[in-house]
């Protein structure tokens, strides 16, 4: 070790004493807290349906009292002032942008201010307020009782709710949902979902276990897994896509089968794409600095930038601390105008999406003419902190821009904050798809490879809904798509929003069929209920598929029976491989005594071409999981 | 084990809980933010979350390296507020006199400390205050920073290129 490192170690070591009152003040509102918890454990919990806003929003306004918010909002601003001795004390200040105030129809002043501060913010606005003469030492430690604590929250209530900084559960915040259970065929024959061609789960599950660590069973996506590679499956003539069904054993349960369901999206031929309007809407936020956010975002957009003609238009929008218009809309030929605009950005501030959201929308609506396509891409590592305070406003923000033609796509970027359950909400508002970046490869994957599918929309709400023959089939359950499920009713509904399908695209969906009779049921049948009426026919079930073509507002139905043919395809297997793999790391109740050796055994005798070497990839990590699993 | 009776609702194993380790918060803030108040004002935040954070705390876990990630964030959450009070505080001549202040009571190992942390971005900084300040190894303070043990490694070869630059700088 150096004498730097020696010096500055001793130096760190020699911490000054914790104060003790400041102790035994801590350690009482701890217990306070905790108190408080268990008292509301059962009413705070959010359900596993709530988006991290919902669920934020729930834990603000129902976690603790009124008055302890006031309390630790009255600290926060008093450490406002006592912040400035730290370490930054004698760099030049920080300047970020002012955020730019939202159009969300404000009601009032106070929502304005509301809009366009930072959380934090708002705390030390409203002690400014309240005690306009402000001395750390006044405001810091005031407690539930206090006179200035009886004028705020009788002055703004509801601000004091939204003020503290919430307790929440975790940093990285993912869209998971509970694995759907096994259904029971004579009680409940319908399944009905959304497709997903989302890839992001995938990329986020190779970053973590790259990184030493299991993902968080949550991170993880059954058919997001199972989508991020490509199949042999069948072109379609002259529909946007082909529909096909195979039935083939399960790797985890020689008792039961497999049902695949997969759909293929025609690939026009690239020299007859319409023109391309896109705007490059990038978090420039201080969190993005890590090497795998903004740096690798630049080369990424770098890659994607040799793809487009000189016919197609971008503009760069950045928004941190205040959304800014980097580059107004340029012809991709100028390529040296828009890389110097690349390279100008630099991280820093705050992150105020929702401003940087209105901007890039103003400009794409700007660049459209005509029958070209425009489309937002956001590029972020998902921490919306800023001016997010009305998820509702914001989804119909974006539905409503959807309507008008402008789609947003989703580029996940980093770990450590990513909010992967706000993105996908993002995209799946905006007729978009989410992928995570955390490569340079899967930036060529996702930017330039698929530069066509991910752009070019060719159906969309495509929805998938199953009934299955409960003579032939006792039990089945959908692997994956939790996050995708529709009512029944939904099905026929054409205002219910589903997931788009571009240009060669690939879905994959698996069900899990128990035969009748099959030693693997697990529910016994009812005594009391109906014998399920018999019939003669041997189909599985019944599968029927909706779309729209871009555009239309009426969809097209899609009917095809499922038997039980065999598919000895190589496909077949890879698929089931990385079903079964993605339940391993969820930690699945069906996967039985299957483990990684099963799954690598399985992957390696499926693994058929593997072009660029994606499959040989995912042997890796499943090698590399099981060695973390032990 | 304490961690484990906390999640269940054990409110005594909280509270010795917490109090074993208050110490250990109160440091790493220290180490994080450079100012006793910021960080007796920091720990407290973290320890009013920790309630609602227990939840996240998985027992397969070592509760110190869990604790470490969670006071991390909430430096982290800080630093980012502060560089937008930043602004909003500009021409506020307080903060100057306060700063004063505090520079006259500081020991000389203590500038020298000042100088060298300023001079470490802040990934760097929450690096040293680990692996330096609360002697963890390179694996323990990846694992509580959520990067890789190599990560790890880099950034403590980066901090020792920019302490010997910062050194050579003085001495010139």
């Amino acid at each position: 070790m150096t004498d730097e490192l020696d010096l500055l170690k001793s130096a760190l070591q020699s911490a000054p004493a914790p104060d003790a009152a400041a102790k035994t003040r801590a350690l009482r509102l701890a217990q306070e807290n905790f108190a408080q918890l268990q008292e509301t454990a059962a009413a705070a919990r959010p359900t596993p349906k709530a988006t991290f806003l919902e669920t934020t929003m729930t834990m603000l306004t129902s976690n603790l009292r009124p008055a302890l918010y006031a309390t630790s909002c009255l600290v926060m601003a008093g450490a406002a002032f006592v912040t400035y001795q730290g370490w930054d004390a004698t760099r030049p200040t920080v300047t970020t942008h002012e955020p730019a105030a939202l159009e969300l129809a404000p009601q009032d002043e106070a929502a304005v201010a509301r809009t366009d501060m930072p959380m934090a913010d708002m705390a030390e606005a409203e002690v400014m307020e309240a005690a306009p003469s402000p001395s750390p030492k006044v405001s810091k430690r005031v407690r539930p009782q206090g006179a200035t604590l009886g004028k705020l929250s009788a002055t703004n209530p509801s601000a004091a709710d939204n003020v503290i900084a919430p307790p929440q559960p975790d940093r990285e915040i993912f869209a998971g949902e509970a694995e759907n259970p096994v259904k029971v065929t004579a009680e409940d024959p319908i399944s009905t979902f959304s497709i997903d061609v989302d890839t992001a789960s995938y990329a986020y599950v190779r970053a973590a276990i790259l990184d030493g660590a299991l993902p968080r069973p949550e991170a993880v996506r059954v058919e997001e897994m199972v989508n991020y590679f490509t199949y042999a499956y069948p072109a379609p003539s002259d529909a946007p896509f082909s529909t096909n069904v195979a039935v083939t054993s399960t790797p985890w349960n020689p008792d039961t089968k497999l049902v695949r369901i997969s759909l293929q999206g025609a690939l026009p031929a690239i020299e007859d794409r319409p023109p391309l309007n896109l705007v490059f809407l990038i978090d420039t936020s201080g969190s993005m600095q890590a090497a795998n956010k903004l740096p690798l975002l630049k080369q990424s957009f770098r890659l994607m930038l040799s793809e487009l003609r000189a016919e197609d238009q971008v503009a760069i929008v950045t928004y941190a601390g205040a959304a800014g218009t980097v580059l107004e809309p340029t012809p991709a030929s100028e390529r040296a105008k828009i890389l110097a605009a690349l390279d100008t950005l630099e991280p820093g501030g705050s992150t105020a999406g929702q401003a940087g959201l209105h901007a890039a929308y103003a400009l794409a609506e700007q660049m459209t003419d005509g029958e070209e396509v425009s489309r937002v891409l956001l590029a972020t590592d998902g921490d919306f902190n800023v001016g997010i305070n009305n998820p509702d406003a914001l989804k119909t923000f974006i539905e409503d821009k959807r309507d008008t033609g402008v789609y947003l796509s989703v580029l996940g970027f980093g770990r450590g904050n990513y909010r992967d359950d706000m993105m996908q909400t993002l995209a799946q508002s905006g007729n978009g798809t989410a992928a995570y970046i955390d490569t340079l490869a899967e930036a060529q994957k996702v930017l330039v490879d698929q530069l066509t599918g991910a752009l070019f929309p060719i159906a969309n709400d495509v929805k998938i809904q199953v009934e299955f023959n409960p003579s032939v089939v006792g039990e089945y359950r959908l692997i994956g798509y939790e996050t995708r499920a529709l009512n029944r009713e939904d099905f026929n509904n054409d205002k219910v929003d589903a997931g788009e399908i571009g240009a060669g695209h690939q879905v994959t969906a698996l069900y899990e069929v128990t035969p009748v009779g099959s030693p693997a049921l697990l529910n016994d049948p009812l005594r009391y209920g109906e014998a399920a009426a018999a019939t003669d026919n041997e189909e599985l079930g019944f599968l029927k598929l909706r779309y729209k073509t871009p555009g239309a507002a009426e969809s097209t139905l899609v009917e095809t029976p499922i038997t039980d043919t065999a598919d000895r395809r190589a496909s077949a297997g890879w698929a089931a491989a990385m079903a079964g793999f993605a339940q391993l790391l969820r930690g699945s109740n069906y996967t039985g005594d299957w483990t990684y050796t099963d799954a690598i055994a399985l992957a390696e005798a499926s693994k058929g071409a593997d072009p660029h070497g994606l499959r040989a990839e995912a042997i890796r990590l499943i090698k590399l999981a099981e060695s973390l699993a032990e | 084990m304490l961690a484990t009776a906390a999640v269940q609702g054990d409110a005594k194993a909280f509270g010795l809980l917490i109090a074993r380790h208050y110490d250990r918060i109160y440091r790493v803030a220290w180490r994080v933010l450079g100012a006793r108040e910021a960080a007796e004002d920091m720990a407290q935040d973290v320890c009013a979350a920790l309630p609602a954070k227990l939840s996240s705390f998985r027992a397969d876990a070592k509760f110190s390296t869990w604790l470490y990630t969670v006071t991390m964030n909430a430096a982290r959450d800080r630093l980012r507020r502060r560089a937008t009070r930043a602004r909003a505080n500009e021409g506020w001549a307080e903060t100057t006199k306060l700063a004063q202040a505090q520079a006259a009571e500081a020991s000389a190992d203590q500038e020298w400390l000042a100088e060298a942390m300023i001079a470490l971005p802040e990934d760097l900084r929450e690096t040293v205050a680990l692996t330096l300040g609360e002697d963890l190894t390179h694996a323990e303070a990846a694992e509580a920073l959520g990067v890789s043990q190599g990560t790890v490694s880099w950034r403590m070869s980066e901090v020792k290129r920019r302490l010997r630059a910062m050194v050579e700088e003085q001495s010139v």
